[in-house]
């Protein structure tokens, strides 16, 4: 199997000092839908940030390759694979969530025709459709995830990163998203999702690590992990 | 990218920028012709009337070219300066920094839309004034080349300015220490000819009095220095601020944590 993503002793020392990653080490397979867990603060954002360069690494500071492209090298290559739905919510709030969309598409250079078929199967599936002539500002919490979702899917990549993609969304539409994430992943998509809630984790994900203080404490299927207990003490035991 | 993919994804930029500015034509466009409009009238018609001539030119004529660029430069600057920090302030730059464009792309798009502003209102001005006087442009390619010129580099001082703000306090540091009091002594209501001994030499190291008399020269016919030193001034000044930008976006000072 090759990989979607190889992290090699990946450290960040932030500027005023806070080292947020300690030499971390993951290699995720294509196809895979794994779980990064962690307390507030561990690092989890750090990791995926860095990956996406919106977080600066120096060449020292180890390797990272996304479907083989090292992004300290062929960066932008790299970055054609990879969707992100951060943490924080950053659409630009005077856009139309439609027009958000056709954006996002255009930098990647997908044209407007070309991007229209993704945008409106997008628009169905995350229940944007009736908001699509909407400005960002006029959404509700939950409806500005799903936009943020929906855009990260439009240049169709091939490695997801979804960081607390379900926080402020309601129960219902929480299981539609996870139903729209598992047959994202059957269509080949790798996912990374980092969440606080351990019971989606272990509906959707195989495969986890769980992170504390910049360093990877275990790593394995859940199986492995939980080993007949419940992954809540597994969790507890290891981060307290 | 290809080719094809980075001009669709130019395109996508400067479209959405450009929109956004003549959306808010009563912020962008309105304010600098009003503005300079009471200049002509005050200091061109009513008091102009009182000065004698320069250069062969009546004072109101005169003063049409600085008026001109000192608009141009500053809506270049400003254009750039707000859309960029408003762009890191919201985290929208994260949309652009996820993806696979090159830095190079990302300024020269942002570069092309805070021109296309400048420019407009550099236009707009100059028709304003030929409403209070009749000109006729001695070098019309040569007047389009410097305002060009002129834009870019004030659009990526503003691109500069905003890529190290910290707060919006940071916004009017450049434009209140630097750019007005340099584009006021840059000769816009006067010839640095006239200037006694000392002033008219200090006046040489300021860069914004090349771009006025380049713009002089062009439109007018006669300034206080050759065209070429002028043009030689801004281009270096435009390498020097793009080159500057590239290696922010590298080392991502003031865009990435
Ligand atoms: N821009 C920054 N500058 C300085 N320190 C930072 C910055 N971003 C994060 N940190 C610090 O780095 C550490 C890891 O933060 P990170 O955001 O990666 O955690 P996380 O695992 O995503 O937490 P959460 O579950 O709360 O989202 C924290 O101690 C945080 O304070
Ligand atoms: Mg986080």
């Amino acid at each position: 199997m090759k990989q979607a993503l190889s992290i090699k002793n990946l450290r960040k020392t932030y500027e005023g000092g806070k080292q947020a990653l300690k030499g971390v080490d993951l290699d995720i397979e294509e196809g895979e839908f794994f779980a990064l867990l962690g307390p507030n603060g561990a690092g989890k954002t750090t990791l995926i940030s860095i990956t996406c360069g919106l977080v600066q690494k120096k060449e020292e500071e180890g390797k990272v390759l996304v479907q083989g492209h090292d992004i300290d090298i062929d960066g932008d290559d790299a970055k054609v694979h990879i969707g992100l739905v951060p943490q924080e919510i950053n659409a630009d709030i005077f856009e139309k969530v439609e027009e958000v969309l056709y954006i996002q598409a255009g930098y990647y250079g997908i044209s407007r025709s070309e991007a229209k078929e993704q945008i409106e199967m997008l628009l169905e599936k995350l229940s944007l459709k009736d908001k699509r002539k909407s400005k960002v500002i006029e959404l509700s919490g939950g409806m500005k995830r799903r936009l943020i979702i929906a855009r990260a899917l439009v240049h169709k990549p091939t490695l997801l990163f979804l960081d607390e993609p379900t926080a402020g969304v309601d129960v219902e539409l929480r299981h539609d998203m996870w139903k729209f994430l598992r047959e994202l992943n059957e269509s080949g998509v790798t996912i990374v999702l980092t969440t606080h809630y351990l019971e989606e984790a272990e509906k959707l994900c195989k495969r986890l690590a769980i992170i504390s203080h910049g360093e990877i404490k275990r790593l394995g299927t859940m199986e492995e992990i939980c080993n007949g207990r419940k992954l809540e003490d597994v969790y507890l035991e290891i981060t307290k | 990218m290809t080719p094809r993919q980075k001009y669709i994804a130019f395109l996508t930029i400067f479209g959405k920028e450009v929109r956004r500015s003549l959306r808010t034509w009563k912020q962008t466009f309105l304010p600098p012709v009003i503005t300079t409009s009471l200049y002509f009238l005050v200091f061109g018609t009513f008091i102009g009337s009182q000065i004698k001539a320069i250069g062969g030119v009546s004072y109101l004529a005169f003063i049409v070219p600085g008026l001109v660029m000192s608009t141009l430069l500053t809506s270049s600057f400003q254009n750039m300066l707000q859309k960029f920090y408003f762009l890191k302030f919201q985290k929208t730059i994260q949309e652009i920094l996820v993806s696979p464009m090159p830095a190079w792309l990302v300024v020269f798009s942002y570069l092309s839309s805070a021109m296309f502003s400048g420019l407009a209102v550099g236009t707009l001005v100059f028709c304003s004034a030929l409403f209070f006087q009749p000109i006729s442009v001695a070098h019309p390619l040569l007047a389009i080349l410097v305002a060009l010129l002129t834009s870019g580099f004030f659009a990526l001082c503003g691109l500069i300015n905003a890529i190290y703000a910290k707060t919006f306090d940071d916004l009017s540091i450049v434009s209140v220490f630097f750019i007005t009091p340099l584009t006021y002594l840059g000769g816009v209501f006067y010839s640095v000819k006239l200037l006694p001994g000392i002033w008219s030499k200090i006046s040489l190291f300021d860069p914004i009095l090349y771009m006025i008399n380049a713009l002089r020269y062009s439109i007018l016919g006669f300034s206080d220095m050759p065209v070429y030193h002028s043009l030689l001034v801004i281009i270096v000044g435009i390498i020097i601020a793009f080159s500057w930008i590239l290696y922010l976006f590298k080392t991502g000072r003031g865009l990435k944590a």
